[in-house]
């Protein structure tokens, strides 16, 4: 068996020539570390998806005829911006806490990641809120119009990310409080953060067609 | 299972030619064009990677007379494998650009003619529609029929007269003299899930979506029957969605809208069988124009008996077939949206003898 | 010292320990298995729908099969070819083989790759599940036309177990293609370029790319369906502002990519083979794989030609007629490099060869009628027609499954540790094609002749009848090919030739491996310096790394 293979090899096994092997390692660089490449291969098939049901939304907001209710009518700024204050600076407190990571500050890193949870945990309260006036004030549901149904979908679906995101914070947040997190967990923890960006680049996203243009 | 009955081998109904080859309208014709020239085409290309590959299949094959590796349990023996290697060629940057230079070339001839045929076969209605001679009508698709509602016949507006399951328009002159031709627009829309209205000989195939309007036109210098079906899967019956165009000469068309723009027939003989009729549900789906019958969800049967056909074209239209459809449709057509009514067989009998006067 | 006490774990009984192990496994080379063994078992059902579609129309008014059957079994063979054979059989071989051509010990996310298997085979049986409800399994077409998804037109749960079904299966094709984009960019063996990679793991990544890009939008598409079904969502009812059409643009959007995550696989494949079977490096490496990013991008944007009848405006029609046009040029640039690699070679017709030769000789025919289609006139005649039945089943089975054939019996030896038989392969091999082409090539001629798509029977005076019976008897003939495939394998498995390390004299790295490879693939990593390693280490003296 391994003489086979050493027969066929001998020149190929063996570093002589070849890159350094830095294959396992917690990486700088992110196109060697498996991790992140993983996450940003899944955030780019999160952007096919959100970008469907963005396309989708766009689309049917213009073919829409008059059917109550309709955009103009529903949204009320205040509460909506409430909610994105708290989940745009929520990536600001996510960047702090990296950094904190980095430099080996735990009480900083355990102090601005769990700022993020509870901003997170705002802004789908903001939602929650919103939503209950929509459906109750306006029978605004899903099943109610082209508009209900579309709204819904895309708002729904960034609402469950940012849900998956909180679960996944959380997870981190206990691992860290419990002394648990290793230094491979870094890693862990930073595409977490890119998650929660990501999340956030679709917000803005959505909150300015949504909310801004689409009225 | 059910006993499809066929439609009565009538002359016109013997060997129904719907070869997409054989166009008798110039959007048909337009296309059969583009089929030659790039069947052409892609036999040249076919003829080129068969021939090299042929070639060198026969010209580079192994002989097996050289090198066999010895074999053993590690490594059996396999026949052909030799160590020594034919010149090793990693590629050439001119003939790359040759065999990506030349199919661009190819594709940009392509592109130019799928533009001129395009722009040949869709023509939008021309508006107004005045001293056009065209012909337009609403195609309106429904789960398993057609309705037509002609609205303008010589560019000028006509009573509109609502129909099913058989269309007739006027012949269309050579575009002389005397002889101008008349083209037939269709509006094409559907009430509930997609169709596509397809007559190879006169025309491609344009699909009924609902919430949308489309459009499609044809016309032809050979009168006769021409005969297609829905070409989208719409459902249970698709394969019986079946259409019938009569392409008619100018007196038959003439004579055919004057019918139809008629109320229904109104015989005394058969008052019985109209009365059982309007007393019954059947009211609830379909028209008949002069009575109290106004129900749009089936076909209309103001002139049902001067149809061939009925049931989409599925069933030769006849006293059997329509006494055995209107005691149960599910037997003849499963699926189809007329239930079986459970009447009685004289009441079955009085309404099929109404209905086959109704010319 | 004390004496040594057996374990409990190895007291528990044989048979229950190896279904244990697989069903718990994440090495790379059992999923990979796992993989083909769903796909081919999926193949069977599917093909068994297919027979009984081409025996209800033999002849006109057949009585076989009533029009209910008939359109869940168009609807169940079209989606289970798709989804449940044709994406896991391609995932799985390269889940087995890629790795082993970086040199690397396993994916980059083991348990992620199981869970990709498992959940695709589980959203195979939610689909199939439809079977057993009252209404059966849906009745729609593959590509499930709205607004006939809708409750008011389709009320059985059997669309909603179809939906459901290819949503989660959709999940574990997303999990692979992050697993595959990670593993290749990340695990290659030192001295593996991106451009010194074997052009398999080459698609592979591409391939991965793509489904990336294509699943998602079939994922937000069917969560619509689903949400009009099940909460009264209006996406796709045409009586609330919804949109039949904008149905079409959806589906086709990931549909079109989806028939490139077919292929694109498969010219891998066939890119292995055909080189170490002509004992010439493949012909311009560099184009070839420009060539694939190019299909993979401009794919993306020639979706509406599957709807050139829906009454697009003209500009449209003629912007997606030319774009699929030229998604042509990169793939005759790969045909004609291939071609280049045989030319001036020493060919050898063993069987992985002889499917790779049957490959390039029914792809390009496949591809020419895929030219003619995106004519878009041309489709106005033929589109929703037997001819496009014709196409599609030429490209999918005279391309990939030619080159899935191609892959597996060039790659089985390295699998099992033995040869296939020849003879069994060269009978399947030309059982196969004489069907094949049998089975479709009338299919082209109906088609023009008007013969629409999924109709349950036809009338006799339409004169189709003789191609349609010509299709029957060519769907009889392929049957023994594939139950000649089965038992090559089985009887192969157990009384092949000894394969040996590398029965082909073949260049990469998964032929460093012993047959079958051990868990752990390589013993040391392995460093490479050109795209033919094994050559390099057979030939000290002449390595290809001084010519690249």
């Amino acid at each position: 068996m391994m003489s086979d293979s050493t027969m066929a090899g001998s020149t190929i096994i063996g570093a002589a020539n070849g890159l350094p092997a830095e294959l396992t390692s917690p990486a700088s660089d992110w196109w060697r570390s498996h991790a992140k490449v993983g996450m940003l291969a899944f955030l780019l098939s999160e952007v096919a998806f959100f970008s469907t049901l963005i396309t989708t939304y766009v689309v049917f907001l213009r073919q829409t005829k008059a059917g109550n209710p309709s955009p103009a009518e529903v949204f009320h700024l205040p509460l909506v911006l409430t909610g994105t204050a708290c989940l745009l600076s929520s990536s600001i407190t996510i960047h702090l806490a990296e950094k904190a990571m980095r430099t080996g500050k735990r009480a900083g890193f355990l102090g601005w990641w769990g700022l993020t949870i509870v901003l997170g945990a705002t802004f789908l309260a903001c939602t929650g809120k919103e939503w209950h006036e929509l459906i109750c004030t306006y029978g605004l549901t899903i099943s109610r119009n082209l508009f209900g149904s579309t709204y819904f979908t895309l708002v729904g679906f960034h609402a469950l990310h940012v849900t998956v995101g909180l679960v996944l914070l959380s997870t981190i947040f206990l691992l860290a409080w419990r002394r648990a997190l290793s230094e491979q967990d870094h890693t862990a923890a930073e595409v977490i953060s890119w998650y929660w960006h990501f999340v956030d680049g679709v917000w803005i996203v959505v909150f300015t067609l949504v909310y801004l243009i689409g009225r | 299972m059910p006993n499809y009955l066929l439609l009565a081998a009538t002359a016109e109904n013997v060997l129904q030619d719907v070869s997409t080859l054989h166009p008798v309208s110039p959007p048909a014709d337009s296309i059969r064009y583009l089929f030659y020239f790039v069947t052409a085409v892609g036999a040249g290309i076919l003829a080129v990677v068969w021939g090299v590959l042929l070639y060198s299949l026969v010209k580079f094959r192994r002989k097996r007379s050289i090198g066999w590796r010895g074999g053993d349990e590690q490594q059996p023996a396999y026949p052909g494998v030799v160590t020594a290697e034919p010149p090793q060629v990693y590629g050439s940057m001119p003939i790359e650009i040759a065999w990506t230079v030349a199919p661009g070339i190819i594709v940009l001839m392509l592109s130019l003619v799928i533009v001129r045929t395009e722009l040949e076969v869709r023509i939008k209605q021309p508006s107004p529609l005045q001293g056009s001679n065209a012909l337009t009508a609403t195609v309106i698709g429904h789960q398993w029929w057609w309705e037509y509602i002609i609205e303008q016949n010589g560019g000028q507006n006509v009573n509109p007269v609502v129909t099913a399951n058989e269309l007739h328009v006027p012949v269309s002159g050579e575009g002389t003299e005397g002889a101008p031709t008349r083209p037939v627009y269709l509006t094409l829309k559907s009430a509930d899930v997609c169709h596509s209205f397809w007559v190879p000989r006169l025309a491609g195939k344009t699909d009924l979506i609902p919430g949308r309007v489309n459009q499609m036109w044809f016309q032809t210098t050979q009168p006769g029957l021409y005969v297609g079906q829905c070409a989208e899967y719409c459902g249970a019956q698709h394969a019986n969605m079946l259409l019938r165009v009569y392409i008619d000469t100018p007196e038959n068309f003439a004579a055919w809208l004057a019918n139809e723009q008629k109320p229904a027939v109104s015989d005394p003989a058969v008052r019985a069988g109209q009365q059982v009729f309007l007393a019954q549900s059947c009211v609830n789906c379909h028209t008949i124009r002069g009575t109290t019958a106004k129900g749009k969800f089936g076909p209309d049967l103001t002139h049902l008996a001067s149809r061939a056909t009925f049931a989409g074209g599925m069933l030769g239209l006849n006293q059997e077939n329509l006494e055995k459809w209107i005691i149960d449709p599910q037997k003849m057509k499963p699926e189809c949206l007329m239930p079986a009514f459970g009447l009685s067989v004289r009441n079955v009998g009085l309404i099929t003898d109404y209905l086959m006067t109704l010319k | 010292m004390a004496t040594v006490t057996q374990p409990a774990a190895l007291e528990r009984p044989f048979w229950t320990a190896r279904l244990h192990e697989w069903a718990v496994t994440v090495d790379h080379k059992r999923i990979g298995i796992m993989y083909v063994v769903m796909a081919v078992v999926f193949l069977v059902i599917a093909g068994l729908e297919a027979e009984a579609i081409r025996w209800q129309l033999f002849v006109p008014e057949n009585t076989f099969l009533g029009p209910d059957r008939f359109n869940q079994f168009f609807t169940m063979h079209g989606t289970t070819m798709v989804f449940f054979v044709g994406m896991p059989i391609l995932i799985g071989i390269a889940n087995y083989i890629v790795p082993l051509q970086i040199g690397a010990r396993d994916m980059a996310f083991p348990r992620l790759n199981a869970f990709g298997f498992w959940v695709t085979l589980f959203g195979g049986l939610l689909a199939y599940f439809s079977f057993f409800i009252p209404g059966g399994p849906p009745a729609i077409g593959w590509f499930a036309y709205a607004p006939l998804t809708e409750r008011a037109f389709n009320r059985g749960a059997g669309v909603d177990f179809w939906t459901l079904g290819l949503l989660v299966s959709g999940i574990g094709t997303i999990a692979a293609g992050v697993n595959f984009v990670a593993t290749i960019l990340t695990l290659r063996c030192p001295g593996m370029t991106l451009t010194k990679m074997p052009f398999f793991t080459w698609t592979m990544l591409w391939t991965s790319v793509q489904i990336l890009l294509a699943i998602p939008p079939l994922t937000a598409a069917l969560v619509m369906v689903e949400f009009d079904r099940a909460l009264g969502a209006k996406f796709f009812n045409p009586q609330n502002d919804g949109s039949a059409y904008m149905w079409q643009h959806l589906f086709w959007f990931f549909g079109h990519p989806e028939v490139y995550i077919l292929i694109l696989p498969a010219f891998g494949m066939i890119s292995e083979v055909i080189p170490v079977f002509s004992r010439k490096v493949l012909f311009g490496y560099e184009f070839m794989a420009a060539a694939t990013m190019a299909i993979v991008f401009i794919s993306m944007g020639v979706w509406a030609h599957h709807m050139f009848c829906v009454g697009m405006n003209r500009t449209l029609d003629m912007y997606f007629a030319a774009a699929s046009l030229l998604v042509s040029i990169p793939t005759g640039i790969k045909f004609f490099n291939w071609l280049a690699t045989m030319y001036g070679g020493r060919i050898s017709l063993a069987s992985p060869m002889l499917f790779a030769c049957g490959f390039l000789s029914m792809f390009v025919l496949g591809g020419l009628t895929g030219i003619m289609l995106a004519c878009a006139p041309f489709d106005f005649q033929v589109s929703d027609t037997y001819f496009v039945v014709g196409h599609f089943h030429w490209v999918l089975i005279g391309g990939t499954l030619f080159g899935v054939f191609a892959g597996i019996h060039y790659w089985f030896p390295k699998v099992t540790g033995r040869m296939l038989s020849e003879r069994l392969a060269k009978w399947q091999f030309w059982l196969l094609l004489i069907g094949f082409i049998l089975t479709f090539g009338p299919m082209h001629i109906s088609g023009l002749l008007g013969m629409p798509r999924r109709i349950y029977t036809y009338l006799p005076d339409r004169r189709w009848q003789i191609w349609n019976q010509l299709s029957t008897i060519g769907a009889l003939v392929q049957v023994p090919s594939y139950l000649l495939f089965v038992i090559n394998i089985f009887w192969s498995l157990k009384y092949g030739q000894p394969a040996g390390d590398d029965p082909w004299d073949a260049w990469t790295l998964e032929w460093a491996t012993p047959s079958p490879p051990p868990t752990y693939n390589f013993e040391a990593v392995p460093t490479i310096r050109s795209r033919r390693p094994l050559w390099d280490a057979k030939h000290p003296d002449d390595p290809d790394w001084k010519y690249e």
